[in-house]
């Protein structure tokens, strides 16, 4: 893997008077009831992880399970109570006020659920808000506001205010926004929540042609798994403040690591987010048939040829070298088999 | 039985009426008590009881408890008097250089403050009032007389009418556009020409001070509020008074501390306006989305940038409605602050309604209401403004505004250079109108309110009569007839009633103070004539607002004209009614009911307005008719709304009655105008005020705490 950006160890939020005194009495085990009788909330439990340079991790929970706080420790808006962060190496918890200033203001981004536009700037204004914070002139900054515009496609917009603009406008702006200092890591907080089912695709599409285009560091937060496995390198799925299983969408689907997660990935159309690779057998490279198919290749994309040969197919990577075989059975197994109850 | 399981509210508020009445009926009235009219409290009399507290000699009529409590406050007004004098004249003295003596002098450190800070408000005063009517105090102030006879051409006039005409014009076009900058220059050509001038500029000066500094005050020590709970709690309760305090009672202790004139008067305003502008800021600011609050932070502001390019500007359109009760209350300032020596339109306006030449009082007051109109108008239009960045413009568009300013500038001097020849030896109009030789309409509305007197005297009188007889004189004497104790009974049940034990209590210290200071008596009076005036009030706004609310475009209307009414000075309201009805309770009453009936509109259509439209929908599916609709779905949810109206109509109607002394009646207000020619009338006038903002905040206790209830009730809160 390439260079770790953010890296969290063992990171607590506890909100609550006592909180700090409470967690270093506990000696690492925080229980959210015991916490809960004295008056303390556990936000975040004892979240560690790093994040890889261009990756997207997305994390992804019920509302109140701390998915939210999580990041906000991360981006340092709340104080964690306990553990360390480390931003591309450097111990966020010990910046000091200016230090941090100038890490947002230049390596980082955020996106915000309900927008957070400034209701009294134009779209354009809103977008070079970040830039002017930092210093750069008037005329600079509006152009490179103008360029942003662009490139979330709302040219002809840029006078606008945020109240004549729909939900998805205004969330192109904020994403604008976030992007105008050219950070290195960005945070979306359920960027796509408020808006329309048929604009939250369109919405998630660009904003994966965005991530191909600028190769980001992110963090998302959202509360729709099929969002999350739509977008994620990886996904961190959180209950009560606690990470329950990180992992790649492929391996969340295939071997839940809690019932709590299982519940999740019943319902999940497997042959839509899984690959050939994660299904493939790799030790019997024998007796194949005529097909090929990718190891990239998503099951619903092949499933129809797969099924359609009485022989094994085989399996090749990039290079066409084969690498595996798969047998027509195991598609069928794969998209019916898991599910314990039938639907 | 099952009528009292039912309704036990209902029961329980009935129980208290009738321990009320009972105890109404039960106390007697003693054969010694009478209303006394004069300042008799004071006077030696060997019918008095007497007690010292404190040092103290307070005199009384002593009546059975029950009937009236015994004024234990007394000593209170006669010691923050003391105090005030011995902390002004003996506290901590102190050793300050001299400058025009050039030696040290021992003074008391608080007049040395207070003398500093009313020099630095007379110099900014004066620096306006030289550039808009000519002048030498400040350039003398910079420099010496000497200088001044060294090089006479500093002896410049101030800036002709015309200028500053073209200047109001030119700035509201810039801020809003043609129809504001139209209404600006008429405004100043109707001031000039009706030979307001002066007197104009004079307020004009007084209000371009007073204004800044609250708004800088109230914003600043808002937002302290905002950042510390601390700050904020030890804000809270003198702001709650102040709420409610009547201007005139705060105008006496400033007396004291800051002697007459103008930068007393600047000060005072700033005591009455900075309230309301630091609640409405914290209220703002409290109503900002945090992530619109975390989006400045992770743009990487620092906390000064968060707050003046983030917080503020989010908040703004509370923050506005700040600024637009800050003005509101300079005028209202202005006016009344004239009892203190304050020059301008005010003074004008209280010598003529003094003289009873009403046309004149007309004048003026017409030209203070146009002013804060105005000024009002452009503060809302400056906080709306936005840049245009895309605007390819050359160097005349960009700066036509400062060029046609300059323009304008030297043709104003031309004209007033010219107008040297023209009017050769008597008034120079076209450099500035002077006072009382402008066009006047005095005489036509005297002549008119000659005319309506003669004519329809026997009417007037007839509705006067009748009034006064057989509604008002009667109520006041229940009200008087009332035994303290029922009204404490009565007070602090329907606290306990509404809000438990706590509001119970906080009610009941409220009426007891009351009840032990000196003027219970009048305090009763001012209830009798306040609780006339919010019934009408209500009545009237209930009915306009709900009629208005029938169409979208009236009720649009309806609140524009009370926009424009409650931009009025308060003092203003007088002079209509005393057109009409002359100098009589009704006067004052009839000014109250107009005045309370502004909040009672607005909040009316207000509160109908925020019922949700899809009820509306589901009641008109469910097939009721207009006022089916009107009682069952739309008045029980915008009830809750319709009473903070009641409330701030309850406030108006308070600050009214009180104002109403100056035309004379027997209420707590008529002791705080005494107060202000009393030399120790500082305590007096506190205490006064306090009385007044006290039956204030019983009744906004009582009410807010309702409409919290339910507003929690119908799940609206």
């Amino acid at each position: 893997m390439s260079e770790t950006v953010i890296k969290c160890e063992s990171v607590y939020k506890i909100f609550g008077e006592n909180a700090k005194k409470m967690l270093d009495e506990s000696n690492g085990k925080v229980d959210a009831k015991t916490f809960q009788e004295k008056g303390c909330i556990v936000g975040v439990n004892n979240a560690s992880f790093e994040v890889a340079k261009g990756e997207m991790l997305v994390v992804m929970g019920l509302s109140g399970s701390g998915k939210s706080t999580l990041l906000r420790c991360i981006s340092r808006l709340t104080d964690a109570t306990g553990g360390k962060i480390f931003i591309e190496g450097q111990d966020l918890l010990e910046l000091n006020n200016k230090e941090l200033i100038e890490l947002r203001r230049n390596k980082m981004g955020m996106v915000f659920q309900s927008f957070a536009l400034l209701p009294h700037k134009t779209v354009v204004e809103n977008i070079a808000f970040p830039l002017q914070i930092k210093g750069t002139n008037t005329q600079d900054s509006i152009n490179t506001a103008m360029e942003m515009v662009k490139l979330v496609g709302l040219d002809g917009r840029e006078n606008y205010f945020p109240r004549e603009l729909s939900g998805g406008q205004q969330q192109r702006v904020g994403i604008a926004r976030s992007l105008a200092v050219e950070p290195d890591i960005w945070f979306l907080d359920e960027p796509f929540s408020a808006l329309d089912p048929l604009i939250r695709k369109e919405m998630q599409d660009e904003f994966l042609r965005l991530q191909e285009k600028l190769q980001k560091t992110i963090m998302f937060i959202t509360h729709d798994f099929d969002e999350a496995l739509k977008l994620a390198d990886r996904i961190a799925i959180m209950k009560d403040g606690i990470i329950e299983q990180l992992d790649t969408p492929a391996n969340i689907v295939l071997n839940p690591a809690t019932e709590y997660v299982r519940k999740f990935t019943e319902e999940v159309p497997r042959e839509k987010v899984l690959v050939i690779e994660d299904v493939m057998d790799t030790s019997n490279n024998d007796n194949l048939g005529d097909l090929r198919v990718s190891k990239d290749d998503i099951i619903e994309n092949v499933a129809e040829k797969i099924l359609t040969q009485e022989n094994i197919v085989g399996v090749v990577d990039s290079n066409n070298n084969i690498v595996g075989s798969i047998k027509p059975s195991k598609i069928i197994d794969t998209v019916f088999g898991g599910r314990k109850n039938g639907s | 039985m099952e009528y009292l399981k039912k309704y036990p509210k209902l029961f329980q508020w009935l129980f208290l009426l009738i321990v009320f009445f009972a105890l109404c009926f039960a106390i007697e009235v003693p054969e010694t008590y009478k209303f006394i009219r004069g300042q008799a409290e004071f006077v030696k009399d060997p019918n008095q009881s007497v007690y010292f507290f404190l040092g103290k000699e307070v005199r009384y009529y002593a009546f059975d408890v029950f009937w009236r409590l015994p004024p234990l406050l007394g000593w209170l007004p006669i010691w923050i008097n003391d105090s005030l004098f011995f902390l002004m004249n003996e506290w901590m003295p102190m050793e300050f250089w001299n400058e025009d003596t050039q030696e040290f002098k021992t003074r008391p450190l608080l007049l040395q403050v207070s003398r500093n800070l009313t020099a630095f408000m007379t110099f900014l005063i004066e620096l306006i009032r030289e550039i808009l009517l000519g002048g030498l105090e400040t350039i003398v102030a910079f420099t010496s007389w000497d200088f001044i006879d060294a090089y006479p051409w500093l002896e410049l006039p101030g800036l002709p009418w015309t200028i500053v005409a073209a200047g109001a014009a030119i700035l509201s076009y810039k801020l809003s556009g043609k129809g504001l900058a139209v209404f600006a220059g008429l405004t100043m050509i109707y001031i000039s020409i009706f030979g307001q001038w002066k007197p104009s500029m004079q307020t004009l000066s007084f209000i371009l001070v007073a204004a800044p500094l609250s708004f800088i005050f109230g914003l600043g020590l808002g937002i302290a509020a905002y950042k510390s709970k601390r700050v904020e709690k030890a804000l809270y309760p003198i702001l709650l008074v102040m709420q409610t305090m009547p201007q005139y009672a705060v105008l006496v202790p400033a007396l004291v501390l800051f002697g007459v004139g103008d930068h007393a008067a600047v000060i005072i305003t700033m005591v009455v306006a900075v309230p309301p502008m630091i609640l409405l800021t914290i209220l703002g600011l409290r109503a900002i989305p945090p992530e619109v609050i975390e989006a400045g932070r992770m743009s990487g502001c620092t906390n000064w940038q968060l707050m003046l390019k983030v917080l503020i500007p989010t908040a703004r359109r509370d923050i506005l409605i700040g600024v637009n009760q800050v003005i509101m209350v300079c005028f209202s300032m202005a006016v009344i602050s004239a009892f203190i020596g304050a020059k301008g339109l005010g003074f004008n306006l209280l010598l003529a309604l003094n003289q009873l030449n009403i046309g004149l009082a007309l004048e003026a007051g017409l030209c203070i209401s146009l002013i804060a109109i105005l000024l009002d108008k452009m503060s809302l239009a400056w906080a709306n403004k936005q840049t245009d960045y895309f605007g390819n413009l050359t160097f005349f568009q960009r700066n036509k505004n400062v060029i046609f300013f300059i323009a304008s500038f030297v043709i104003g001097i031309i004209l007033a250079y010219v107008g040297t020849f023209i009017f050769k030896g008597s008034f120079n109009y076209l450099f500035e109108i002077p006072h009382n030789k402008g066009i006047s309409t005095a005489d036509f509305w005297n002549k008119g309110v000659d005319w309506i007197f003669d004519t329809f005297f026997v009417y007037i009188k007839a509705f006067n009569t009748w009034l006064i007889q057989d509604v008002l004189q009667p109520m006041r004497a229940l009200y008087l007839r009332m035994p303290a104790v029922a009204t404490l009974v009565l007070a602090v049940g329907a606290g306990y009633l509404i809000g438990g034990i706590r509001s119970a209590l906080v009610v009941a210290a409220l009426t007891l103070f009351i009840a032990l200071s000196p003027w219970w008596d009048r305090a009763l009076v001012t209830l009798y004539m306040a609780t006339f005036g919010v019934v009408i009030s209500c009545l009237i706004g209930f009915t306009v607002g709900t009629l208005c609310f029938q169409n979208k475009k009236s009720a649009a209307f309806m609140l524009g004209v009370c926009d424009i009414f409650q931009t009025f000075p308060s003092f203003v309201y007088l002079i209509p009614v005393m057109m009409l009805f002359g100098i009589t309770d009704t006067s004052v009453l009839i000014a109250v009911i107009v005045y309370a009936t502004i909040p009672a509109t607005r909040y009316t259509i207000e509160g109908l307005r925020s019922v949700p439209v899809g009820l509306h929908e589901a009641a008109t599916m469910s097939g009721v008719n207009k006022l089916q609709r009107l009682t069952k779905i739309e008045f029980p949810l915008a009830f809750p709304h319709m009473m903070l109206g009641i409330n701030q109509t309850i406030v108006f109607a308070l600050f009214m009655v009180i104002i109403g002394a100056f035309i004379g009646t027997e209420d707590l207000g008529q002791y705080i105008l005494k107060a202000l020619s009393d030399k120790n009338g500082a305590g007096i006038g506190l205490t006064l005020g306090i009385c007044v903002a006290f039956i204030g905040l019983i009744f906004d206790n009582l009410i807010r705490t309702w409409v919290e209830k339910r507003k929690k009730h119908l799940g609206i809160a």
